[in-house]
């Protein structure tokens, strides 16, 4: 569910950055700066593009009823389709990611995409060998149609008109894509977060359009801690006089709301000790208290600017719809169990867990394995060590990279792209 | 050293049984038996460098401490659970064949026998801790923290209810083929159990 962009960090307190992120950082922003251009190992200069679907028979039937027509997906692709088409990867988001995944939008963009450190060439997922799609989910708020896109019953944006959507009609709008694309098959699906939910229902609807299955720190069903939380966040939006029943857009959007959602958030995606150990009880510029209620503490200012940059970038809206569909991923409710839920499975998969992730702890990781393992899938279980809680999966680079690198590798070998 | 007691522990795997690898290192006997036998395998390790080799190698693979037992497994969920000579490196090893048996219908361990004649001789002649082609490590270094005899091992067997059903012993050169040696105890550098409950 993680922060988009960990690299994104508030430039007045430049010590909260993980080292990891502060290094790929540097280096790339440097190589940037000295005018090379495309940095090596990146994806280089990319540019989102759109596809809309608005032929008859191209409308999204929805999980929850009804439909959704026309409909735009906002799409990156990285490295080249081979012609037997039997490269392509599919990279999955988490709640505040988009379609740019990998590289920058111009020489000097500052931000390269939200899983940067995993793409490009030579990397865990190699464009030189790999034809990788990143996408912006429906709901969100990147490019793909979501509530602050046009309502054409209205002329005005759809705000809380827009239909609920589901980690499945996610998915449906993916399948879209491919067949837009031209990918009968993927070699893989690989995500984390919401991201590795997607992964999962590619695995269990599209059986047949899925070959290798990468989720990383997820869940076959949304644990109820994380739907408090999810809950807290969406009540914090609501509470914002801005946010008019989320008929906002022709005024101030529920900034504030939204903020204090990004905060609770944030807090999710850290750990105890990460956090102790970045902020400790440091104060931020000040020698003492000032005994008031302003950010005294380094971690207040911290989230406070996390939460503030947020609102620049993430509609209030979608975070509602997002996170309910999150609340809503539960892979038994429709199957009964996770085995049957599992039973038509091909893919073969490797689930990673991350140690100190509280939001989807290991448990939740192993879960998903027995299940598969009851059937007789294909199925291996890595436990990465790192202390940066549920973010650890968009900051260890060099703990995933190795292993995900070899199971896309040994997987190729295996794989048939339908025609 | 391990891989001696690969190819008895191979012929006493059934022809496309299910089996689980404990301690599987980086999937050498899990690749035989796949290819030998026609298996479906797969591994357990604590080490994060052989999940990834056996990653690499296109198994399933599982990363988990065996000294936390197999929480994660199923009863009887495999034909053949196998611990190839890392029973005496785990903290809890009557736990693990415990675990091993319920997991799997049967279970084949092998390790070191303590008892044979040369770490005997070490220590009664020596005085001091055996060191040798099978147990090669200085007594302040060893993982091996629980070593036992073949003796020892058929008690175990015994109190935990195991019926033995084959008991192969490695004794001398490598190439040597198992012996059914007189005074086992004495003279085999290495044992093999297959057991299953009674």
């Amino acid at each position: 569910m993680g922060g988009g962009r960990p690299l994104g960090l508030p430039p007045l307190t430049p010590q909260v950055v993980m080292t990891a992120a502060k290094h790929t950082d540097r280096k790339e922003i440097g190589d940037v700066a000295m005018g090379l251009g495309a940095d090596a190992g990146s994806a280089g200069i990319v540019r989102t593009k759109h596809v809309t679907f608005d032929q008859p028979g191209q409308e999204l039937a929805l999980e929850g009823g009804g439909t959704l027509a026309p409909f735009t997906v906002a799409y990156e692709t990285y490295g080249r389709l081979s012609e037997s088409r039997d490269n392509a990867i599919l990279v999955t988001h988490a709640l505040s990611g988009d379609a740019h995944a990998a590289g920058r939008h111009s020489a000097n963009d500052l931000r390269p995409g939200w899983w940067d450190m995993m793409i490009g060439p030579g990397k865990g997922l190699d464009t030189d060998e790999y034809f990788i799609i990143g996408s912006n989910v429906i709901g969100g708020c990147s490019g793909s149609t979501g509530p602050a896109s046009e309502n054409p019953g209205t002329g005005r944006p759809y705000g809380t008109d827009f239909p609920i959507i589901t980690i499945a009609d996610m998915v449906n709008a993916q399948a879209m894509l491919l067949d837009h694309l031209g990918v009968e098959k993927l070699l893989a699906a690989v995500g984390g977060s919401m991201g590795g939910m997607q992964v999962l229902e590619w695995a269990v609807s599209h059986p047949e359009r899925v070959h290798l299955c990468v989720p990383l720190a997820t869940a076959a069903r949304q644990p109820t801690q994380a739907i408090a939380f999810n809950e807290v966040g969406r009540q914090a939006i609501m509470a914002d006089p801005d946010w008019r029943g989320g008929h906002y857009y022709d005024g101030r959007p529920p900034a504030k709301g939204l903020s204090v959602a990004r905060m609770v958030g944030h807090i999710t995606y850290l750990s105890d000790e990460a956090m102790q150990e970045k902020f400790g009880r440091r104060l931020r510029d000040i020698h003492d208290y000032s005994f008031t209620f302003s950010p005294d503490f380094e971690v207040e200012s911290y989230l406070r600017h996390q939460g503030l940059s947020f609102t620049n970038r993430f509609d209030a809206n979608t975070y509602l719809y997002i996170t309910r569909a999150l609340d809503y991923f539960d892979l038994t409710r429709r199957h009964g169990s996770l085995v049957q839920a599992f039973r038509d499975v091909t893919a073969r998969f490797l689930v990673l867990a991350f140690s100190s992730d509280w939001l989807h702890p290991p448990y939740q990781l192993k879960e998903i394995v027995s299940a598969l393992r009851a059937t007789h899938k294909h199925v291996s279980y890595y436990e990465v060590e790192s202390h940066y809680g549920h973010d650890a999966f968009l900051l260890e680079r060099e703990k995933m990279e190795g292993i995900i690198g070899a199971f896309l590798a040994s997987g190729a070998h295996t794989f048939a792209p339908a025609n | 050293m391990r891989r001696i007691d690969y190819k008895l522990i191979e012929d006493l795997v059934p022809h496309g049984s299910t089996v689980l690898d404990l301690a599987c290192g980086d999937g050498e006997l899990l690749s035989q038996l796949i290819r030998d036998k026609g298996v479906r395998g797969s591994g357990v390790d604590v080490s994060q460098e052989a999940v990834e080799a056996c990653v690499t190698k296109g198994l399933s693979v599982f990363h988990g401490d065996l000294d936390a037992g197999l929480a994660d497994f199923a009863d009887f969920s495999h034909d053949v659970v196998i611990l190839s000579m890392s029973l005496q490196q785990l903290r809890r090893p009557r736990m693990i064949v415990r675990e091993m048996v319920r997991v799997g219908r049967q279970a084949i361990v092998s390790f070191p026998n303590f008892a044979h004649w040369t770490p005997r001789l070490q220590l009664f002649l020596g005085g001091r801790m055996p060191v040798s082609r099978d147990l090669p490590y200085q007594w302040w270094d060893t993982p091996n923290i629980h070593l036992c005899t073949i003796k020892d091992f058929r008690t175990l067997c015994l109190e935990e209810g195991l019926c033995i059903e084959h008991e192969l012993y490695l004794s001398g050169v490598d190439k040597q083929p198992p012996q059914r040696a007189l005074f086992p105890n004495l003279m085999a550098r290495l044992a093999i159990f297959a057991v299953t409950r009674c």
